[in-house]
């Protein structure tokens, strides 16, 4: 078979099984748009602004484990699509961007449209290539998607001058089974010696910690994970990546560490003598001040990144580089066969503790406040939703909050940007999330900040047909920045807030969708019902909400686990500083 | 401490600008880097010193052993190896200081290249120790310019970084 450029792209992306594009048509793309419409294998999704296309590819990704597809022009579409590479980048999000350039004879010119793409995102991608030779497309085009969903998984960018995407140059396509490449390795086998120091190390703990992240998500591990915990009977802790690792309504989810995290998480976390990381990379929005992390705690961790370990806390006694998956199968194996059980008695009385440590009950706000508590929308969200949405999130005090108080039983059903903190992130997302499961309950928990950063997209929703919910905590304020000077800045809240919010019941009508404001908080619960009952119509929820919440607990820059700032005093929440 | 970090990596355009790109972005410093072709066509070989604690070291080789087009590499610090670095000095001579220099350049064993009425070009290889040891020894004011290729090196023994 003899194919053009473009043609070679668009068959490997289908031989690849790849459902969706999102893309954005330039100069540098054209043959390929032109091989688009002339196949119907792979579907393209047209979204407003190229960050849009990453973020919904992202979202796809995300909600399906399988890596999500972009396709950019060159120059500016490819510019505009950095944020999106980036984000997915710092989350380990598979995903494989096509990107136009210039034709190779004016590469370096400074021609129309030339931006030097692999040199703009070498730093944000796993890896990337240009594309030299038309017949080593199809071959680069399957390295791309093998390098992007193996290992620890990442972004790939590919970027294709435009010659060769040529309609007249013809040849013979085959696309690949397999690829290898000599430098890249990404198989691990762990030593068995490894294995039983871990167990028996966990197995002599007093205070032992379950400490799962992100990378249990991305390997697919939950079961495995869930098995082991519950084997065990230890506590566990998600951060915020691994959200839905292990079922959030379990007794032995003491919820999420960190920052933002549960007091008895953190306190857990500090007091505990033997902790074993999983799929997780100590960032510093979870331990805090380094010094200070886990004083008393011999650390197992297991990342499929050699790099991951010791990268921030040097003083891991056990490191396993390995596939979260077969590990776990092979540490539940070790376990099972093990003489030597938990030791009970020390174990009930490490729960009596965090049972103390629980009935501080560090995420109880106001319930009887007449302004509508952020806090209590996610909770009525959950209710609405039967805890089985798929929820994406901008970022802010409202990403927080979703963390807090929707309990992610399920992976893959917390959608967010934790490395990179992109606002913007969600309705990109929540769409992309959409079609790949059209049936499912998608809500978008954003701020009436982040949600302005990608509102475009709004269009790409009525286009493509993927009614989301839009839940918009308006609190009138970046409510995460202006927090950050209440606490830090003697509340002096430089440009944390806008004088001008859009009436986003307007603009959603704008763009073809139901709007609806919502002011009290009776009207909260009827107004979700019914937006959920609307099954084929973008809802955009406009919810008023306390100006001055606050997200508690949390633990202030500098400061560690033990050295939580809890809500101080149960009362309404005054407007003080605005009087 | 000083590491003399090995590399392999694929003969292909950009593979330098990802190594140089990881040390300044990880905010790791670069003493010297020289690379060039391998007898094998498609592989360069890469000699990176860099200075750090054990600790930065460690991430150092795992991110470096990270990148893609990196197929092998190794820390020469850790086991017996040679350090040769070639360096090409212009120094200033008059008809009483030539002599002096000349006798230096010996127990250096350098090379004389080029010689003009008030010039020497000299040639030295050695491990960067000697070479420092060397322009030390020069007056300073006599100095034109000095051009050093950088650290290259390679293990002691029968062992060899090879695919
Ligand atoms: C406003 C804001 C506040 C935040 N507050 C908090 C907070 O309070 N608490 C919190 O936890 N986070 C918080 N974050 C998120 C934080 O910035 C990090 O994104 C997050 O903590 C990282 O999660 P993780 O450690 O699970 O790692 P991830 O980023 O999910 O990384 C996954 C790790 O697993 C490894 N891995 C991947 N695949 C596998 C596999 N198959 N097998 C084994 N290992 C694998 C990877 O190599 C990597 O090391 C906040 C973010 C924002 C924007
Ligand atoms: C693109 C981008 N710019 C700036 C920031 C810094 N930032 C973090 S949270 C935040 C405010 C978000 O406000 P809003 O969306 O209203 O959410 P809220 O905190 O009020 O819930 C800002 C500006 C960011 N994370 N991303
Ligand atoms: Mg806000």
């Amino acid at each position: 078979m003899e194919l053009s450029g473009a043609q070679i792209l668009l068959q490997s992306l289908a031989d690849e099984g790849v459902e969706y594009i999102f893309g954005y048509p330039g100069g540098a793309v054209l043959h390929i748009y032109d091989a688009i419409f002339q196949q119907e294998a792979v579907k393209h999704i047209l979204v407003r602004h190229e960050q849009g296309a990453t973020h919904a590819a992202d979202g796809y990704a995300r909600a399906t484990g399988k890596p999500g597809v972009v396709l950019v022009t060159s120059g500016p579409g490819a510019t505009n699509a950095v944020t999106g590479i980036a984000t997915a980048y710092m989350d380990s999000i598979p995903m494989v961007v096509i990107s136009g350039q210039v034709s190779s004879p004016v590469i370096g010119s400074d021609a129309f449209q030339e931006v030097d793409m692999v040199g703009i995102t070498r730093p944000c991608v796993k890896h990337n290539f240009l594309v030299k030779d038309v017949t080593k497309l199809a071959e680069t085009i399957k390295k791309a998607f093998y390098v992007a969903t193996t290992g620890r998984p990442g972004p790939v960018v590919v970027d294709i001058p435009k010659d060769i995407t040529a309609p007249n140059i013809l040849v013979p396509y085959k696309y690949p089974k397999k690829v290898s490449l000599r430098s890249y390795n990404p198989v691990v086998n762990v030593a068995k010696e490894q294995i039983k120091a871990a167990v028996e190390l966990l197995l002599s703990a007093n205070k032992p910690m379950i400490y799962a992240g992100g990378g249990v998500v991305l390997g697919e591990a939950s079961s495995e994970l869930t098995e082991f915990t519950r084997h065990l009977g230890y506590p566990i802790t998600n951060t915020l990546m691994g959200l839905g690792a292990y079922p959030a309504t379990d007794k032995q989810f003491v919820g999420m560490l960190g920052m933002h995290g549960t007091y008895e998480a953190n306190m857990a976390m500090h007091e505990s003598d033997v902790i074993i990381a999983i799929g997780a990379r100590f960032d510093d929005r979870v331990t805090g001040k380094l010094d200070e992390f886990c004083p008393y705690a011999k650390i197992i961790h297991i990342d499929i990144d050699p790099a991951s370990i010791s990268k921030t806390i040097k003083k891991i006694a056990i490191p396993i580089v390995g596939d979260v998956k077969p590990v776990l199968k092979q540490l539940l194996e070790c376990l099972k066969d093990s003489k030597k059980k938990p030791n009970k008695k020390a174990l009930e009385t490490w729960w009596q503790q965090i049972d103390e440590w629980r009935a501080v009950q560090s995420l109880e706000y106001d319930r009887s406040s007449d302004l509508i508590k952020p806090q209590f929308v996610i909770e009525q969200l959950y209710q609405v939703t039967k805890g089985d949405a798929y929820v994406t999130s901008d970022v802010g005090q409202h990403q927080m909050w979703a963390a807090q108080y929707y309990h992610f039983d399920k992976p893959r059903r917390w959608i967010n940007s934790g490395g990179l903190g992109t606002m913007g992130f969600g309705l990109p997302a929540a769409i992309g999330v959409k079609l790949a499961f059209p049936d499912a309950d998608v809500a978008c928990v954003t701020g009436e900040a982040s949600i302005q950063m990608c509102i475009q997209e709004l269009s790409t929703a009525l286009q493509f047909k993927t009614p989301v919910k839009i839940i918009n905590l308006n609190n009138r304020y970046m409510g995460m920045v202006r927090q950050w000077q209440e606490f830090s800045y003697e509340c002096r809240y430089s440009h944390s807030y806008m004088d001008t919010i859009p009436d986003f019941v307007k603009l959603a009508e704008a763009y073809g969708h139901v709007g609806i404001r919502i002011d009290k908080p009776e009207e909260v619960r009827p107004a979700l019902e019914q937006a959920f009952a609307m099954k084929d119509r973008t809802v955009f929820l406009d919810i008023m909400t306390d100006r001055t919440e606050n997200v508690y607990p949390m633990i202030e820059a500098g400061k560690g686990h033990h050295d939580m700032k809890l809500r101080v005093a149960l009362g309404t929440s005054t407007d003080r500083e605005l009087a | 401490m000083k590491h003399i970090i090995s590399i392999l990596i694929e003969n292909e355009a950009g593979a330098l600008s990802r190594v140089a790109g990881l040390f300044s972005a990880r905010g790791y410093n670069i003493e010297s880097l020289t690379v060039a072709a391998t007898e094998d066509p498609s592989l360069s070989r890469m000699t990176l010193v860099t200075r750090g604690s054990e600790d930065v070291i460690a991430q150092i080789t795992k991110q470096l052993n990270k990148l893609i087009d990196v197929v092998k590499l190794i820390d020469l610090a850790d086991s017996p190896h040679i350090e040769r670095e070639l360096m090409m000095v212009k120094i200033k001579t008059t008809e009483q200081t030539r002599n002096d220099i000349r006798s230096v350049v010996d127990i250096f064993r350098g090379r004389i290249l080029d010689v003009t009425p008030n010039s020497y070009v000299i040639e030295m290889t050695g491990s960067s120790e000697k070479l420092d040891a060397f322009t030390a020894a020069i007056s300073h004011d006599s100095i034109i310019e000095v051009v050093r290729s950088g650290a290259t090196g390679i293990s002691r023994g029968e062992q060899g970084l090879h695919l």
